[in-house]
């Protein structure tokens, strides 16, 4: 308890001496929150963590990678890592999906921890702030993913690429490997989703919507730096989203190496 | 400088009106409402902006600047009919007078509301932004009405100077203004499972905001804002009030009711979600900045308003 007390002294933010930042982000939630989630990321879950110094210790940065399934644990558990194994640690805020913030309480909770509804202006905000960014390009698509489609990729949103060219901000690419162990999908409820406000619900093999203990590999790649203003052409900018896309499929493959699940030299 | 003020007997307005006067500026103000102290240096007229008498004032005192304080909002005017009477058509008359009378400089003081409040909206907007979620709070249209109005002063006059702040809430000595007025009873109500974060500064820094204006001239739109933003939950325990959490359905029931305060339904989405601005560009063309920060300015208002039972 005190290591988290610790750490969050040691957060680079601007908080006043009511311990607010000036995106209203709250020492005293991120408390709560982390203290919930250092049982989970310590205990429930088993996340071995490769190549954390490829993480720049300040300045901007966008941590861009796949959702491995179900619901977004990736998301947490990439911000648990950041808080936990870096020093200084470091506050990761996502571009979260519109609907958690029409949702009451978790609206509130995303946004006194600073994980904001990603916006363009958000984005852009945040990075000339030197903070870092997390962003899965593939959106709620990417967490709709069925087990069996688990080391897949789909489709990439462009955004992140022109913010990133606009504000000169590395993309630090990650391929995370477990969330398909931890909530195997069988199939998606869109219908009840849109009744409670939610893209979908997922049913797994057990039914609940809850994730199972399970091993998370989450590698980490060297940072990519691409030159631009971030108003190129459609085709330039879908270039470099492909690099990314091609990194981040590389180090999904490595997470499944580290696992034992594909041997030294063999391809997925 | 001879700088005249519609709107002068407002809370707010007073203090600007009383500051310049202090400054040296010779101060004319205009006011439909009464204002029975008015400091030397002031010379106040009680008529209605938008009657002929208010344009004999521009017409004989050809004022150099004019400080448009004359808006109300949905708490302060009776019906709907009047406050777009007095919104737009006070704002109409005020830049014809301007542009008739050769004034060199006008601003017009809006608020940060333009921008409306929702869950898709951003945190931070600037100035290039539209306003949004305007459907969900009609009774706004009209004040978003005479900020655009005013704004194209910018290209219909260009001789003429425009400056159209948009204001941030204010808490401070008066008590008056939409956060202070909201504040003001012991029990504050808020939305439950929403913490929206406000934007306010210190009367004092407002009306030192307006004063920059005056000696700066800033041509074109600016955002207004001091210290960062708090939460309604922290800016009520700083103010030892007690915050109500009531489901959304039942508020709407209980506004002017029950010690909460009385807002328009549409207000609503004002205390679910945050209204925030990025005041750079007002602060880098007038080199305006604040005094007090968030923590001392909301103390100072609980202090001269403890929160009546």
């Amino acid at each position: 308890m005190s290591d988290i007390q610790d750490r969050l002294d040691r957060l680079e933010l601007p908080f006043d001496s009511e311990g607010l930042d000036p995106f209203g982000i709250s020492k005293k939630h991120l408390k709560v929150a982390f203290t919930a989630f250092s049982a989970l990321y310590q205990r429930y879950f088993k996340v071995h963590n490769h190549g954390l110094s490829n993480v720049p210790a300040r300045g901007r940065a966008m941590l861009v990678g796949n959702h491995s399934g179900g619901i977004a644990i990736d998301g947490g558990l990439v911000i648990a890592s950041m808080f936990f194994e870096l020093d200084p640690p470091r506050l990761v805020q996502s571009m979260v999906e519109k609907f958690l913030h029409r949702l009451p309480m978790a609206s509130v909770w995303a946004a006194r921890c600073g994980q904001f509804t990603g916006l363009p202006e958000h984005a852009v905000r945040l990075l000339e702030d030197e903070r870092l960014l997390l962003v899965f390009p593939e959106g709620a698509r990417g967490t709709a993913k069925l087990f069996k489609e688990r080391y897949s990729l789909v489709d990439f949103g462009t955004g992140f690429m022109r913010q990133a060219l606009q504000t000169k901000t590395p993309i630090i690419p990650f391929g995370c490997v477990g969330g398909g162990d931890a909530m195997p999908t069988v199939a998606n409820l869109y219908k009840l989703g849109q009744l409670v406000g939610a893209p979908y619900i997922p049913v797994t093999s057990y039914l609940l919507p809850v994730p199972k203990p399970a091993r998370f590999d989450i590698c980490y790649g060297k940072p990519l730096l691409f030159e631009g203003t971030g108003a190129e052409d459609d085709d330039v900018v879908i270039g470099y989203v492909d690099q990314v896309k091609a990194s981040i499929a590389a180090l999904i493959e490595q997470g499944r190496r580290e696992r034992g699940e594909l041997a030294a030299g063999e391809a997925a | 400088m001879k700088v005249l003020i519609p709107g002068a007997a407002g809370a707010l307005a007073r203090q600007v009106a009383t500051r310049l006067a202090a400054q040296g500026h010779q101060v004319i103000g205009l006011d439909a409402r009464p204002w029975s102290d008015v400091p030397k240096g002031v010379d106040f007229h009680q008529v209605d902006v938008r009657k002929r008498a208010a344009e004999e004032v521009f017409r004989r005192k050809k004022p150099q600047v004019v400080v448009h304080m004359a808006t109300v909002n949905a708490l302060s005017a009776d019906t709907s009919d009047e406050r777009y009477r007095i919104n737009l058509g006070g704002t109409r008359a005020v830049f014809e007078h301007c542009a008739a009378y050769g004034v060199e400089h006008v601003i017009f003081v809006g608020r940060h509301s333009f921008y409306g409040a929702g869950p898709d909206t951003p945190l931070y907007h600037t100035e290039d932004e539209p306003p949004q979620a305007l459907a969900a709070f009609p009774e706004l249209a009209d004040l978003v009405s005479a900020d655009l109005f005013a704004a194209n002063a910018l290209w219909r006059y260009p001789k003429m100077t425009t400056s159209v702040l948009r204001m941030v809430y204010t808490l401070g000595q008066s008590g008056q203004g939409t956060l202070a007025r909201f504040m003001r009873g012991k029990r504050v109500p808020k939305i439950l499972g929403f913490d929206p974060l406000f934007h306010f500064l210190h009367e004092e820094d407002a009306v030192s905001a307006i004063v920059a204006a005056v000696e700066k001239r800033p041509k074109g739109v600016f955002n207004v804002a001091g210290p960062q933003p708090l939460p309604l939950t922290t800016i009520a325990k700083l103010a030892h009030r007690q915050v109500v959490p009531l489901p959304e359905m039942l508020v709407a029931g209980l506004l002017g009711r029950a010690g909460l305060p009385n807002l328009p339904v549409g207000a609503i989405e004002h205390i679910k979600y945050p209204i925030v601005v990025d005041s750079r560009r007002f602060r880098e063309a007038t080199g305006f900045q604040h005094r007090l920060d968030e923590i001392t300015t909301v103390r100072a208002y609980a202090e001269a308003f403890p929160g009546r039972a």
